[in-house]
């Protein structure tokens, strides 16, 4: 049986999809419905999603690397979702980025200008790594030109900025003390909030998700406080951990090889912060390789990665601030002890109780009836 | 000495006397007993003493010490109500002995509170507003039964600042009192029928032929018919230990009252039943069906005893107050300890240490009391016909 039927409309602007993007349309709607699905949109969204992707004009994105390793680039095109690098530079049109591009030299500064003309106010910017600040920004310059003038001069036009990867977001690794180079998030320089992707490196499917939003809703997803999407960084990863249930009941791994960390108990006591770090972590995992394909899942505390003032700044074994709730310190025990019945002493206790209190009853009751009544006398108290 | 008394009635006075005799020893030893059972209970936890267990996380030192213990104090704020807000002056003569009686009940209640709370150096929580949480009937329960343990110190103040000469003080706090007492009246209100609310929380944990919607009423009408027949019961037991005549009108008085509420109990409590389909449930032959229908005639009994004449007798009106005091202290025991059910498995049955404990508190509010009215201005003055000697 033929894949596709001989009567689909030739009009149909997935049959375009299939052929551009080397993905069969049954994966696209099915990569469609996943995006719209970490949106916390309804399946019924992934049309709108598939039809965005198709035939809206893909937005210019501009992506500059300062201080950082690559890793947010390099997790973006490793990510094993099938034909995603490909759906990554068709899904968007990715105009100026250093390590993907095959233009070097002016060539490469030509092709950012001529993308910042052509889509003036439209395009999308992304910052990956910190700005250096020290020195007048001398530790980092592309083009003769230094970080702090390449972020302002390719925001100023930009429909959004992204900063993405903890670099970006807050300052990541090269902003911990004694920061020789003054590493900077892109927020500062440029004095406002922008939309940040953290994490080292930050899920790939988070950044996409976002940009799809865009494409499709208009707007920018839902933000916190520190300009992170809240369908990613809305929950702490402690919340949705697969480990939690054995954090509630009290059962932790206290050393590295030991009994509770060959069962798989809760990493709290090694250091793990996920009960102060936002992330997502848990619910989508890394890699697309299936379960516990995340630093908890195989058996690494969480170092707190995406979270200002965590990762990278407090010691990897040193225990989280715990923003919920804490653990118990003492627990059921499996067999509960259900109670002792009554025994002969207590019985006998309460039945003399009860039979002297009947007895002493009777008595006075009885001296009642022998009381003479006469009115009360007032008069001698002694 | 004269009656030097300006008012209709005599004034009170203390009655002093020996302290230590045979019967007070007897109810020192049981509080020493009590006290050795709390030293174990606050060294070595509340398990050591208690048979209490997840499935029964009180046992008889709430279901008796507090509930019973408050409910028999609500003797206080009855006879509050009736002298004070009813004004029938004649009653003023046991007002004293019925705050006394309600002082000790609520003070053993709130004791027996901090021997079974896990974190009794937390107690003073209770007070702080940031604690709170409002939404609990339990909260509602202690604070007010806290405030009101205090407005009884308050209310009991005069007493003890006449004695010890302090006219200007007393003055002022006299001058409050009208205050102290409407708040009195209202208070014990509340948290009396919150006990019985207590127990609409636990929903089908407790037997529906206890379970209830009416709970709050049923607990609030037994709690001052109790009140009231404390009240009959201490002044009866009281006029016969010091060979004193019974203030027989008063308290035949206050009887009738009880009588009548012991009625009303009896017909919401059935009409309740009938309403909600159980009548059937009370031919049932089991453990809590024989205990419903005895703290049943508990209630009838009074209500048949005091009919006519005859019910203004002592011993009539004494042995009718002393079967409704047991009838409403049944009644408690049963819907707290009894009609409530964990789940299969579950049992309590009071240890001998949470006897000793409570027997012991029972014991020491009755050397309080002996103690109270022998240095303190409680009892009206009156000629005594014989030697004083209690019991």
């Amino acid at each position: 049986m033929p894949r596709t039927l001989p009567l689909a409309k030739t009009t149909d602007p997935l049959d375009g999809v299939e052929r551009r993007l080397g993905m069969p349309r049954r994966d696209f709607m099915k990569f469609c419905a996943g995006l719209a699905a970490a949106m916390g949109l309804s399946q019924a969204a992934a049309p709108a999603v598939a039809q965005a992707l198709t035939t809206a004009k893909r937005p210019s994105v501009i992506w500059l690397h300062f201080q950082e390793c690559t890793g947010c680039s390099e997790s973006l095109l490793r990510a094993e979702h099938p034909t995603l690098e490909k759906l990554i530079l068709d899904v968007i049109s990715l105009d100026y980025h250093e390590t993907l591009m095959a233009a070097a030299g002016h060539q490469a500064e030509e092709a950012r200008l001529a993308a910042m003309a052509a889509n003036k106010g439209q395009y999308i910017l992304v910052v990956e790594g910190a700005i250096p600040t020290g020195q007048n920004g001398a530790f980092c310059k592309i083009g003769g030109k230094t970080a702090i003038e390449l972020v302002k001069e390719c925001a100023a036009d930009a429909a959004a900025v992204i900063a993405i990867g903890s670099c970006a977001s807050w300052g990541g690794m090269p902003s911990t003390s004694p920061n020789p180079t003054g590493a900077s998030p892109v927020s500062e320089i440029l004095g406002k909030p922008v939309l940040t992707i953290p994490g080292c490196p930050p899920n790939p499917y988070n950044f996409l998700t976002t940009v799809v939003h865009y494409l499709v809703l208009g707007k920018l997803p839902e933000l916190d406080s520190k300009g992170r999407p809240t369908f990613a960084y809305g929950r702490l990863i402690h919340e949705n951990c697969e480990r939690r249930a054995h954090f509630d009941a009290g059962r932790f791994a206290t050393e590295f090889g030991d009994e509770g960390h060959r069962q798989g108990w809760c990493l709290y006591k090694l250091g793990c912060k996920g009960p102060e770090t936002y992330a997502n972590c848990p619910s989508i995992l890394f890699g697309d390789v299936g379960t516990g394909s995340w630093p908890v899942g195989t058996g690494h505390p969480c170092i707190g990665c995406t979270e200002k003032g965590v990762g990278f700044a407090k010691p990897i074994h040193a225990l989280a601030e715990l923003l919920t709730v804490t653990p118990p310190t003492q627990f059921a025990r499996p067999a509960e002890n259900q109670g002792k019945g009554s025994t002969l002493a207590t019985v006998a206790t309460v039945a003399a109780v009860g039979g002297l209190a009947i007895g002493v009853g009777a008595r006075l009751a009885k001296n009642l009836g022998n009381q003479p009544d006469e009115p009360p006398a007032a008069g001698d108290g002694k | 000495m004269t009656a030097a008394t300006t008012s209709h009635h005599p004034e009170p006075a203390p009655l002093g006397g020996r302290i230590w005799t045979p019967f007070t020893g007897v109810l020192a030893l049981l509080v020493v007993i009590m006290l050795a059972v709390l030293a174990t209970r606050f060294i070595h936890g509340i398990g050591a003493v208690t048979n209490l267990s997840d499935g029964y996380p009180w046992g008889i030192w709430i279901a008796y010490d507090v509930v019973v213990g408050s409910a028999l104090g609500a003797s206080g704020f009855t006879v509050a109500f009736i002298t004070y807000i009813l004004n029938r002056g004649q009653y003023h003569p046991i007002v004293r002995p019925a705050l006394l009686t309600a002082l000790f009940g609520y003070v053993m209640a709130g004791a027996s509170v901090f021997f079974d709370i896990g974190r009794y150096w937390e107690f003073w929580h209770i007070f702080v507003p940031r604690y709170a949480q409002v939404n609990s009937v339990l909260f509602e329960v202690a604070l007010c039964i806290s405030a009101y343990t205090l407005i009884l110190f308050l209310e009991f103040l005069p007493a003890v600042l006449e004695r010890f000469g302090m006219v200007r003080i007393r003055q002022k706090v006299d001058r409050v009192l009208f205050l102290l007492i409407s708040i009195g009246v209202l208070l014990p209100t509340m948290h009396q029928s919150s006990l019985g609310s207590m127990l609409l929380v636990f929903g089908p944990q407790v037997d529906p032929l206890y379970q209830t919607q009416l709970l709050p009423l049923l607990f609030l009408s037994s709690t001052i018919g109790m009140g009231l027949a404390a009240v009959t019961v201490e002044g009866s037991v009281t006029s016969l230990a010091l060979r004193r005549p019974v203030e027989g009108d008063l308290l035949a008085k206050l009887m009738r009252v009880g009588q009548f509420l012991a009625a009303a109990f009896l017909i919401m409590r059935f009409g309740d039943l009938a309403a909600r389909g159980q009548l059937g449930n009370l031919f049932v032959a089991r453990p809590l069906v024989y205990l419903f229908w005895v703290e049943t005639a508990l209630f009838a009994a009074p209500v048949v005893m005091l009919l006519g004449p005859a019910g203004r007798r002592p011993s009539r009106f004494f042995g009718a107050a002393a079967l409704l005091a047991a009838g409403g202290m049944l009644y408690r025991i049963d819907a707290y300890l009894v009609a409530y059910n964990t789940g299969a498995g579950w049992r309590y049955f009071p240890s001998l240490g949470e006897l000793a404990v409570t027997i012991g508190l029972i014991a020491l509010e009755i050397l309080a009391f002996i103690i109270a009215i022998r240095v303190l201005p409680v009892l009206p003055k009156m000629s005594r016909r014989a030697a004083p000697d209690p019991a």
